[in-house]
């Protein structure tokens, strides 16, 4: 199973986890993004490429359920205004064993921050906005997976 | 004609999310076209031809849509 979805509005984590959980695997992991509210951040603003967005999440979902013995994977990002404590981004994968679930899922994530395209822009309480730089870290991590 | 489109602080500084260019025939790799568009810090510009990620040398003849921005910060 393969569900990958871009959208503004929040996800409920808890029921995509059972969604994964009853295609009958025993291991269900996950990753969730959050908002974190460092130095007077208010809200992130999240810029997408509408036209490209689901498609490049789904080849690397495909990716995920071609490298790894998958029974499922989800991949849930929002774009948009989001503020301080929501929810970002979603991946979940189930499998029989936690090593490929686990594995798969560290993946997807470092995948998403280096290939998904999305920009993030940082709104401050005191009206100041700043882009997020790519970090080079990112890059190297996601690299080990190449 | 070919359709520009700009995201992030790209597009940000420059004001427009979008354009439409003809291109000279000089014009046939996406470092050109960065160049010629005399677009700002052309080092950190990423970009996709017709929704594909396409590095500096990549061949534009053919493409329908590029899109330029900076490095992604998904996730």
């Amino acid at each position: 199973m393969k569900r990958v979805t871009v959208q503004s509005d929040d996800f409920d984590a808890g029921a995509e986890l059972s969604q994964l959980a009853r295609l009958g695997g025993g291991a269900v992991a996950s990753f969730i993004g959050i908002v974190r509210g460092d130095g007077g951040l208010s809200a992130l603003q999240l810029e997408h490429y509408p036209a490209m967005t689901q498609a490049a999440l789904e080849q690397i979902a495909d990716q995920a359920l071609t490298r790894w013995p998958l029974l499922g994977v989800t991949v849930i990002h929002r774009y948009g205004q989001l503020a301080v404590g929501a929810q970002i981004v979603l991946v979940a994968t189930v499998a029989d064993q936690r090593a490929p679930a686990l594995a798969a899922t560290a993946y997807l994530i470092d995948w998403l921050k280096t290939r998904a395209p999305f920009w993030k822009c940082e709104h401050f309480a005191d009206g100041r906005q700043r882009w997020v730089e790519a970090r080079t870290e990112d890059e190297i991590i996601a690299a080990r997976w190449d | 004609m070919l359709q520009i489109l700009y995201f992030g602080q790209l597009r940000a500084q420059l004001g427009r999310a979008a354009e439409q260019v003809a291109l000279p025939p000089a014009v046939t790799t996406v470092a050109e076209l960065i160049a010629w568009l005399k677009l700002p810090d052309p080092s950190r510009i990423r970009a996709a031809i017709d929704q594909q990620f396409a590095g500096p040398t990549a061949l534009i003849a053919g493409a329908r849509e590029i899109a330029l921005f900076p490095p992604v910060t998904g996730g």
